[in-house]
C-alpha cells in the first residue's frame, strides 16, 4: 500500500545519519589518508565511540519518551568511583561493575521520582544516597549500605501511601543531579582517582584480546553492539517500548489511552541509569581507574548524537541505529581532525557545525 | 453600468507538483460587492486550495483571477494582501505574545524610517476595532490572553485595517460557542452591508444559510453547484457534496434498549453536583447544554479521567472510580473534544493511535507488524483516506483524523462508547458515515452486542436526530432524559439557558 515514493523518503530518513557519517568518513579518508583508512585506526574510533555509544543507546530512550537527562556524565563518574571503590575494598570485578551498574540505575530511578512527582520516594533515595555518601568514610562500607537502605525503605513505603505529585521538569531536575552526582564522586573518592591492585577482566574490556572474537573488536565494542540491539528491540517490538514513545508522541493523548505514565517514566530513566552505569564500566576499563572527574560534558555529546541520529528533542521518535551513527560521525571528526593534526579548538569548531547541520538536514528531510 | 464584481474566478485549475491530478479543475466563481458566498464541500475537494490560490500563496496552472475588476497575478500574499484580499484563517494567525494593537497591524505597522509611529498605530487599530462596532476592546491587552470570538476579532479587524475589500473566512465558526456565533454573523452582516463581498467556509449548514445568500459547491476539484442558496435544499447540497443521493443522512433502525450499562448517581466534581443518569445497551443518549455547563467534564469523570469527588458510578460490572486503563480493559472508550491535543498524538501514525490502548502482541512484546494490520484492517472498515497505517495523523483531513481517533475504540472492543463532540469541525461526508457507525454499533447487527452510546454535542438538530434520549445540562446539573420525540431544539436550548 505504501507509495513507493514515500518508502523512498522513509529509506533516507532512516539512512540519513548513515550518509553524513560516511561523507565525513570519505572527506577525512581523501584529506587524511591512510593513518586514517587504516584497520587499526577503524578499530580505534569504534573503541573511542563505546563510552559515549553505550549512554546514548540509555538516551535515545529518556529522550523518545519526551525526556532529557543531562546528568550522564556525572552519573558514569560517580559509576567508575563506585567500580573502584568496590573493587580497593576487596571485592569481584562483576561485584564491583554490578554495583556501579546499580548505583548509576539507581541515579536514574531518582530522576524519575522527581519526574514522575513522587517526592516522598526521591527524598528517600536521595536521603539514602547522601547518608550513605556521608557515612561510608566514617563507619566503613557496611553501616552506610545498611542506613541507606533504611531510608531508601521509608521513602518506598512512604511514597507508596501517599497521592500527593509534584512533577518537576526532567531538564531542571537531571541539571541538578549534574552537580551533585559530581559531588558525590568526588566526596567518595575523597577527591582523589580511586586506583585498585587487582582489575581483573574489567582492564581487558577496552583493549583488544591476543586471539577469539575479542581480538578483532573489544568486549566494550561488542557490549555496545549488544546495548543497541537490545534497545532497539525494546523501542520496536515491545509495549514498554510503545508506551514511551507514546508519552514522547503526546503526553494526554497517552494518558487517555491509559498508559501508566508514572510507571513507565521511572522505568524509562532507570533504565537509562542503568545504560550510563554500563557506560561507567566501559569508562573504568578505558582509564583502570575511578575518576570522579571524568566524563565531564560528555552528556552533550550524548544527546548531539541521538539528535543526530534522528531523534526529535520533542520526543515521539527515536531510533538507536541512527543514535549509533551520531555517536560514530563525532569520533570521526575527532579522529580525523586529529589525524590531520588539526588543533582542538577547530576540531571543536566542526563539531558544533556539524551537529548544527545534522538538525538542519533532519528537519529538511522531515518535511 | 454594473460594478465589477469584487472577485471573479475563470477556469482556475490548480495541480500541485509531482501531482496526477488537479487539485482544482476548470473553476468559476464570483462574487459580487455587498453579497456573502458560501463555498461548501468535502474535505479534500479543494476548498483550502481555492483559497491558497485566492491568498497568493499556490499559483494556478491554468485560469484567470481578478480582484475588483484589477488582473490578480500574485508572486506571494503580500501582493494578495495589496489586492484588498484578506484570509481569516481557521487556526488563527495570531502572534498571542503580542498586544491586540501589535497583532492588528502586524506586518503593516506604520514607521518613520523603521521607529515604529505609535500614535498612528493606535489611531489606525481603533479605527478598524470601530468599522466592526468594538472599540471598546483594550489595544493593550496581550491577545493570548482573549476568548476565542476576542481573538477571531482581532484578526478580522487586520483585515480591515489592511483595507480589504474581499474577506475569506475559513470555518470561521469553528472555535466558537454557540452564543458567540450570533455576535460574528452581526459583524459579518454589517461588513457586508458596508459593500465588503465575503467568502464564507464552512460545514454547518444551518450556519451557512443564516449568513450566506449565494453558494457553489466544490466536488473532487470541479464545481458540482452553483446558485441562490435559497435554491438549494439541505438534501440537494448535500449530495452536490457528495456525489450520490444521500437519502438517509441521520439513519435510524430499530433500537431495542437492553441491559443499563452505566448508572451514575449524584456525581459531584467541580463544576458538577448531583448529576444521574442511567444508560442502556442499544440506546444513545445525548447530553445537550452550553459550553461551560459541564458536559464535557461528565464524560471526563466516568472515563476517569479525573478525579470523581462524590457520588456512585457504575459502568458494567465496576463500582466506583476507576482509570482510563481500567475502562479500555472493560470495553468503555472516550472521544475527546479536543481532536488535535488530546484525541490524537498528531505526529504519531494511525496504526500507533489505533492500538495505544490495546497494543496487539504476547506479554510484553508489542510488533509493529500486528498493530499496521490491526490498524489496517480499521482502516479499510471505516473507509479512512490515508496512505496507510504508518501515516502520520497529522496529515490527514478533520474527518479522517476523527474516524482514527473511533477506530481506536473499535479496535479496543469498546461497547461503551463516551463521545465529546465527535462530529465537530468536520466534513458532511464523514459525519455522514459517523452517523451510519453509531446506527450499526448499537442496533448489535453481528453477534456482537448492541453498544451504548453517550454522546455530547452542541449542534442540537444532530442530537435530535441520532439520539434516542437528550438530557439537558445547565450549570454542573444534569436533567432528566426525555425522549426525542418529546422534544425540538426550542425546548433544548431553553433548558441550557
Amino acid at each position: 500500500m505504501a507509495d513507493r515514493s514515500s518508502l523512498a523518503r522513509r529509506a533516507f530518513v532512516v539512512l540519513g545519519p548513515w550518509l553524513g557519517l560516511l561523507a565525513a568518513w570519505l572527506l577525512f579518508a581523501a584529506t587524511a589518508g591512510a593513518t586514517f583508512v587504516a584497520l587499526d585506526n577503524q578499530r580505534l574510533m569504534l573503541l573511542q565511540t563505546a563510552v559515549v555509544g553505550v549512554a546514548a543507546v540509555g538516551a535515545t530512550l529518556v529522550i523518545a519518551s519526551g525526556g532529557i537527562d543531562l546528568s550522564v556524565g556525572s552519573s558514569i563518574a560517580l559509576a567508575t568511583v563506585v567500580l573502584g571503590l568496590v573493587l580497593r575494598a576487596g571485592g569481584s570485578p562483576a561485584a564491583a561493575a554490578g554495583l556501579a551498574v546499580a548505583t548509576s540505575g539507581a541515579c536514574g530511578l531518582l530522576v524519575g521520582a522527581f519526574v514522575t512527582g513522587r517526592i516522598v520516594l526521591a527524598v528517600g533515595l536521595a536521603g539514602a544516597a547522601l547518608a550513605a555518601t556521608l557515612t561510608a568514610p566514617a563507619f566503613g562500607g557496611g553501616a552506610a549500605g545498611a542506613l541507606g537502605a533504611l531510608l531508601l525503605l521509608a521513602g518506598a513505603l512512604g511514597s507508596a501511601r501517599t497521592r500527593a505529585r509534584l512533577p518537576l521538569s526532567p531538564f531542571i531536575v537531571t541539571l541538578g543531579l549534574w552537580g551533585a552526582l559530581r559531588g558525590a564522586a568526588k566526596g567518595l573518592a575523597d577527591n582523589h582517582p580511586v586506583y585498585a591492585d587487582e582489575v581483573g577482566w574489567l582492564g581487558t574490556l577496552m583493549r583488544a584480546a591476543p586471539s577469539g572474537a575479542f581480538a578483532w573488536l573489544p568486549p566494550g565494542v561488542w557490549l555496545l553492539l549488544v546495548a543497541a540491539l537490545a534497545m532497539a528491540f525494546v523501542l520496536r517490538a515491545t509495549r514498554f517500548g510503545r508506551h514511551a514513545l507514546a508519552i514522547g508522541s503526546n503526553e494526554a493523548t497517552a494518558r487517555l489511552c491509559g498508559i501508566d505514565l508514572e510507571r513507565t517514566r521511572l522505568l524509562v530513566y532507570a533504565a537509562a541509569g542503568a545504560c550510563a552505569g554500563l557506560a561507567g564500566v566501559l569508562q573504568f576499563g578505558y582509564l583502570g581507574m575511578g575518576d570522579p572527574t571524568t566524563a565531564q560534558g560528555l552528556e552533550l555529546r550524548v544527546i548531539a548524537a541521538v539528535v543526530i541520529g534522528g531523534a526529535s528533542l520533542s520526543g515521539g521518535e527515536g531510533s538507536v541505529v541512527g543514535t549509533l551513527a551520531g555517536a560514530l560521525l563525532m569520533t570521526v571528526i575527532d579522529n580525523g581532525c586529529a589525524k590531520l593534526g588539526v588543533d582542538n579548538w577547530v576540531q571543536e569548531i566542526v563539531t558544533g557545525a556539524i551537529i548544527v547541520a545534522a538538525v538542519a538536514l533532519d528537519r529538511l528531510r522531515a518535511r | 453600468m454594473t460594478a465589477a464584481p469584487a472577485l471573479r474566478v475563470e477556469a482556475l485549475s490548480v495541480r500541485y507538483p509531482g501531482a496526477r491530478t488537479f487539485a482544482l479543475e476548470d473553476v468559476d466563481f464570483t462574487v459580487a460587492p455587498g453579497e456573502v458566498h458560501a463555498l461548501v464541500g468535502q474535505n479534500g475537494a479543494g476548498k483550502s486550495t481555492l483559497l491558497h490560490v485566492l491568498g497568493g500563496v499556490v499559483t494556478p496552472v491554468r485560469g484567470t483571477v481578478a480582484a475588483g475588476g484589477v488582473p490578480f497575478r500574485p508572486r506571494g500574499p503580500a501582493d494578495a494582501r495589496r489586492a484588498g484580499i484578506a484570509l481569516i484563517h481557521q487556526e488563527l494567525a495570531l502572534a498571542p505574545h503580542l498586544s491586540v494593537e501589535a497583532n492588528v497591524l502586524l506586518g503593516a505597522e506604520p514607521a518613520r524610517f523603521g521607529l515604529l509611529d505609535r500614535r498612528r498605530a493606535r489611531a489606525a487599530a481603533r479605527a478598524a476595532l470601530s468599522t466592526l462596532g468594538r472599540a471598546d476592546l483594550p489595544l493593550g491587552v496581550r491577545v493570548g490572553d482573549l476568548g476565542p470570538s476576542e481573538r477571531q476579532l482581532v484578526e478580522i479587524a487586520r483585515a480591515v485595517a489592511s483595507g480589504a475589500s474581499v474577506l475569506l473566512l475559513d470555518e470561521p465558526t469553528s472555535s466558537l460557542s454557540r452564543a458567540e456565533i450570533e455576535p460574528l454573523f452581526a459583524l459579518l452582516r454589517a461588513m457586508r452591508d458596508q459593500g465588503k463581498a465575503l467568502v464564507y467556509i464552512g460545514h454547518a449548514l444551518d450556519e451557512v444559510r443564516a449568513i450566506a445568500s449565494r453558494c457553489t459547491v466544490l466536488r473532487d476539484g470541479r464545481v458540482a453547484a452553483a446558485g441562490d442558496l435559497a435554491d438549494f435544499s439541505d438534501v440537494r447540497l448535500v449530495a452536490a457534496m457528495v456525489g450520490r443521493e444521500v437519502e438517509a443522512f441521520y439513519p435510524r433502525s430499530a433500537r431495542a434498549p437492553g441491559e443499563v450499562v452505566v448508572e451514575v448517581e449524584d456525581l459531584a466534581r467541580p463544576p458538577l453536583a448531583g448529576v444521574g443518569l442511567t444508560l442502556r445497551r442499544g440506546e444513545v443518549l445525548g447530553i445537550a447544554g452550553l459550553v461551560g455547563a459541564g458536559r464535557t467534564e461528565l464524560l471526563r469523570a466516568l472515563f476517569g479521567l479525573d478525579a470523581v469527588r462524590g457520588g456512585r458510578v457504575r459502568v458494567g460490572a465496576l463500582v466506583g472510580p476507576a482509570s482510563p486503563a481500567a475502562r479500555w480493559r472493560q470495553g468503555v472508550g472516550f472521544v475527546s473534544e479536543d481532536r488535535k491535543g488530546e484525541g490524537l498524538a498528531v505526529r504519531a501514525s494511525v496504526a500507533d493511535n489505533v492500538t495505544w490502548p490495546r497494543l496487539p502482541g504476547w506479554g510484553p512484546f508489542a510488533p509493529r507488524g500486528r498493530a499496521d494490520r490491526a490498524a489496517t484492517a480499521l482502516i479499510a472498515r471505516l473507509g479512512i483516506r490515508c496512505e496507510g497505517p504508518a501515516q502520520p495523523v497529522a496529515s490527514l483531513s478533520g474527518g479522517n483524523q476523527q474516524k482514527v481517533a473511533l477506530a481506536r475504540l473499535l479496535h479496543a472492543g469498546c461497547d461503551v462508547l463516551l463521545l465529546d463532540e465527535p462530529t465537530r469541525g468536520i466534513d458532511v461526508g464523514s459525519k455522514a458515515e459517523i452517523y451510519a457507525l453509531l446506527d450499526e454499533l448499537t442496533t448489535g447487527r453481528d453477534v456482537r452486542p448492541p453498544a451504548a452510546v453517550l454522546v455530547v454535542s452542541s449542534y442540537l438538530p444532530e442530537l435530535l436526530a441520532v439520539c434516542d434520549k437528550v438530557a439537558v445540562m445547565r450549570r454542573g446539573r444534569l436533567g432528566p432524559a426525555q425522549p426525542v420525540a418529546e422534544l425540538d431544539e426550542a425546548a433544548l436550548l431553553r433548558a441550557a439557558m
